[in-house]
């Protein structure tokens, strides 16, 4: 239906391009006068108001339409004496109708359900008429008012370009409602776990294992199911496990990606920079699910078979392993940035060291990477985000059993990790489980924004200090 | 210490640190070469498939079929005993359990396979023909010699007769290395023989369109509005900030905000590519943005002053002048997004593109895995099968990336006009 309306109104739209450049012209011979724009802006213009409206109120109510009418049905059949406890019983009874009306539905149908079925039928309905009479409604009254614009001569140009402002303006706002989303939608579920779950109980407990979480009803917890609640959601152990896992990573990054940078910004000839640049950043490239199924079949029973031949213990989910990995995906990270950061060091505080009779080697440690520091942190600091922020790594690599240790043969958990785990499959709604996986993620958005936020402040102050 | 021996170890300080760069660009390299060497080695098997020659005898007496009959009959009438009897004659078996593990050897769609050939010439009844049987997957495993078969038979997934009846047949030539089309057609599958990656691709593809069509616009637009129109306010700082913080938000957070608002609240339907594609479309969005912004920067400004001058309007100005000529880094910006987008995974996990889908997606809106997510389902699988499968579907996937990079160069450095 909404492809034919589409379709209707963008046809609709483009004979009234033309409509409008012939009319405009015609008016102009007619009456003799100078027009205020091109004839094609008056066509412009006549398009832009014929479709916007519409289109704008199309998303809109295709957006609420199935919310409304499932709330109406729930409420219906609720009245008509269905009866059921809580929010998911509700979707069930709605999907139920919703297959019942679209023939697929092959269970017992009672009288409730047949009538909510009917009652859902004639909603669509309604809703679909409603909706194309609407849509009818606003062409007709937006096109009457342009028509009626364009038939006084306005200044068309300047119109149209006023409206395509406003277009370029939404678009940009586009950036500002995903912000806005990603914050309800996280603080939305964070709110109704921490209404469950103490806020004190998750940042400081010290046991994580939100398989035990079983609760019968979300809505009447008992006070047996708090005790066991309040100890299942501990942070502690996943700020530890991620902590870890990236720490390993900085290990191996920064070292082999400062050096890697210092050595491309001051001491590689164009050639080999113009060669190995480019190679390097396809580390950047790579997919980390590859780095995850490299991590997990290849390093990770290697490391198990190296600690077999020591005598040691390791585990095939081993810490080391994903940090050694999520480390080589960062080196670009750091390599790139320190690169740009070395490279905008005045040449004029390089001479002065070398005036003084300092090698090479000293004056990039004693001159360069002091005077580069900032900017340096900064690319560590926003190498860390990316490092707590990845995924398929630590879920393919790193363990899933949440373990409070500094070993780096064992496996140990990240919240990355749990969140995939807790939401994989299927979910209970309105469970305390699936409520902390937006917890976690909340946690995981505040704390990447704090580092990105000091990272590019660093870098930035550093920039003016030499601009 | 004399002023003669300081300056050596100067010097060796200085030779030392020089090593630790060289060292280290050499690691990374050496790196990369592991890594892209480790999946071709055991992914490029994954292209062949083993079958193994069988002669099939279309017999009356075990068909419910005749000569000429529709293709519907032949779609419904029953194969099984003639796949049977056709299978049993490869080896002799002396008793039940014996002829359970001779049928063992080939896929269990021997019955579709043969099938397949009787519609392809229905006047096959009371013919002989030579087929080639997809084996199943531990024949095609031990056959590409990526199964050891010196281990005791208990830890063998391959019994000694089936290693009997293997020998003979590699002897006697009726087992063949063909191309593997079931791995680019085939939706997923639990048997390894069967897997493809027919519907990740399809899948994959509608998500970077849907992407493509919702991302490419708007960053373009948003764009030219930040640099070229925004006045310099707070609200522009508030944009362009979020615009940053958006660019470095781990993807997971993404596919929360899709299962919350996508899923939840608009009830879109789950594991679809529209999902995916919207998912991904934010999250590229940023992404995008920043690259087009600096092209529009690097257009000099004496472009727009002088389409001003000739009593251009400041929108003429900018989508006559500076937009076509930024449209080149605009689009390599764009395609290295996209590349991004069609390798992130975690997002789309959580969307619910896990789901075992078979059949392969024909709309955007039927459900679907994608190549990565495809990678991370089979990866999870214990079939040694899936071990090379999973290897092919990142060099598929590697391949795109690296046509798209290479595009995105090419657009750049063929197009793009330097201002200096």
């Amino acid at each position: 239906m909404n492809f034919v309306l589409i379709f209707l109104i963008t046809i609709f739209s483009l004979s009234l391009f033309f409509y409008g450049r012939s009319k405009t012209k015609s008016i102009s011979i007619e009456k003799n006068i100078k027009l205020n724009a091109l004839p094609k802006f008056y066509g412009y213009y006549l398009v832009l108001w014929c479709s916007i409206p519409s289109l704008v109120f199309l998303l809109i109510w295709t957006l609420f339409e199935p919310v409304i009418i499932k709330s109406i049905i729930i409420e219906t059949a609720a009245n008509q004496g269905a009866i059921f406890n809580d929010k998911n019983e509700a979707n069930l009874i709605y999907e139920k109708i919703k297959a019942i009306y679209a023939g697929t539905y092959f269970g017992d149908i009672d009288t409730i359900l047949k009538e909510s079925a009917l009652s859902y039928a004639k909603f669509i309905n309604l809703f679909t008429n409603s909706k194309i009479v609407l849509i009818f409604g606003i062409v007709i009254a937006s096109v009457i008012y342009s028509l009626k614009k364009i038939k006084n001569n306005n200044k068309a140009r300047d119109d149209v370009e006023v409206i395509l402002k406003g277009l370029l303006f939404a678009s940009s706002l586009i950036a500002i409602l995903t912000t806005l989303g990603i914050i309800f939608s996280l603080l939305f579920e964070s709110i109704k776990f921490f209404s469950v779950i103490n806020i004190f109980d998750y940042l400081f407990g010290t046991n994580w294992s939100p398989q035990r979480a079983f609760v019968s009803d979300a809505s009447a917890i008992t006070a047996a199911e708090y005790d066991e609640l309040k100890d299942a959601f501990g942070f502690i152990p996943l700020i530890a496990g991620t902590s870890f896992i990236a720490f390993i990573a900085m290990l191996v990054a920064v070292p082999i990606g400062l050096f890697s940078g210092i050595y491309m910004a001051e001491y590689a000839s164009v050639k080999i920079r113009r060669i190995s640049k480019p190679i390097i950043e396809i580390l950047a490239g790579i997919p980390t699910v590859v780095y995850g199924f490299f991590a997990a079949l290849t390093v990770g029973p290697f490391f198990r078979q190296i600690g077999e031949n020591l005598g040691l213990t390791v585990s095939s989910e081993s810490a080391l392993a994903a940090g050694l990995i999520m480390g080589i995906m960062i080196i670009p990270y750091v390599s790139s940035l320190s690169d740009d950061v070395i490279n905008s060091v005045p040449q004029s505080l390089r001479d002065g060291s070398y005036a003084v009779g300092a090698t090479k080697s000293e004056t990039i440690k004693k001159v360069v990477i002091p005077a580069a520091l900032p900017g340096i942190i900064g690319s560590v600091l926003l190498a860390v985000s990316r490092a707590i922020g990845e995924t398929m790594i630590v879920v393919m690599a790193a363990g899933l059993a949440a373990n409070l240790t500094i070993n780096p043969l064992e496996s140990t958990t990240t919240i990355t990790t749990q969140i995939v785990m807790i939401l994989v499959g299927d979910q209970e709604f309105d469970s305390p489980k699936t409520q902390s996986a937006f917890a976690l993620g909340l946690t995981l958005f505040i704390a990447t924004l704090v580092l990105n936020y000091i990272a590019q402040r660093a870098v930035k102050k550093y920039r003016e200090k030499y601009d | 210490m004399t002023k003669e021996e300081r300056l050596k170890k100067r010097h060796s300080a200085e030779k030392r640190f020089r090593f630790y760069g060289l060292a280290s660009i050499f690691v990374a390299l050496l790196f990369v070469l592991i890594l892209v060497h480790n999946i071709f080695s055991k992914g490029s098997s994954a292209f062949m498939k083993t079958a193994i020659n069988v002669e099939v005898f279309f017999d009356q007496e075990l068909l419910e079929i005749k000569n000429g009959a529709t293709e519907d009959q032949i779609l419904e009438a029953d194969f099984y005993d003639i796949t049977i009897e056709s299978l049993l004659k490869v080896f002799p078996a002396q008793d039940l359990d014996q002829e359970n593990q001779l049928i063992d050897l080939f896929t269990t769609d021997a019955e579709i396979e043969i099938k397949r050939a009787f519609l392809e010439n229905n006047n096959l009844i009371g013919k002989k023909i030579n087929l080639e049987i997809t084996a199943s997957d531990d024949i095609d495993q031990l056959h590409k010699g990526n199964y050891p078969r010196d281990l005791p038979e208990d830890r063998r997934r391959i019994s000694d007769f089936q290693l009997i009846i293997y020998d003979n047949l590699v002897e006697n030539k009726k087992i063949i290395k063909n191309f593997n089309n079931y791995f680019f057609k085939n939706g997923d599958s639990r048997d390894p023989e069967l897997a493809g990656i027919g519907g990740a691709l399809i899948g994959s593809f509608y998500s970077i369109i849907i992407c493509l069509l919702l991302a490419f616009p708007v960053a373009v637009l948003a764009s030219i509005y930040l640099e070229e129109f925004a006045p310099k306010n707070k609200i522009t700082d508030f944009i362009e900030i979020n615009i940053n913080n958006l660019a470095a938000v781990p993807s997971i957070v993404y596919g929360l905000l899709a299962l919350q608002i996508l899923l939840a609240t608009i009830q879109l339907p789950r594991s679809t590519p529209l999902v995916a594609g919207i998912t991904l479309a934010l999250m590229t969005l940023p992404r995008i943005i920043i690259p087009c912004r600096a092209s529009l920067k690097a257009v000099p400004p004496s472009i727009r002053e002088g389409a001003l001058a000739v009593g251009a309007s400041k929108f003429q100005s900018v989508f006559h002048h500076v937009v076509p000529l930024a449209l080149p880094g605009t689009l390599s910006g764009t395609i290295i997004g996209l590349a991004q987008a069609l390798g992130e995974t975690a997002p789309l996990i959580l969307i619910g593109m896990v789901a075992f889908v078979v059949d392969i997606p024909s709309t955007p809106i039927d459900p679907s895995s994608s190549l990565p997510v495809q990678v991370y389902l089979w990866s999870e699988s214990a079939e040694r099968g899936f071990v090379e499968k999973t290897s092919a579907t990142i060099m598929m996937l590697l391949s795109f990336l690296i046509v798209m990079n290479f595009l995105a160069v090419y657009l750049r450095q063929k197009f793009e006009k330097r201002w200096n």
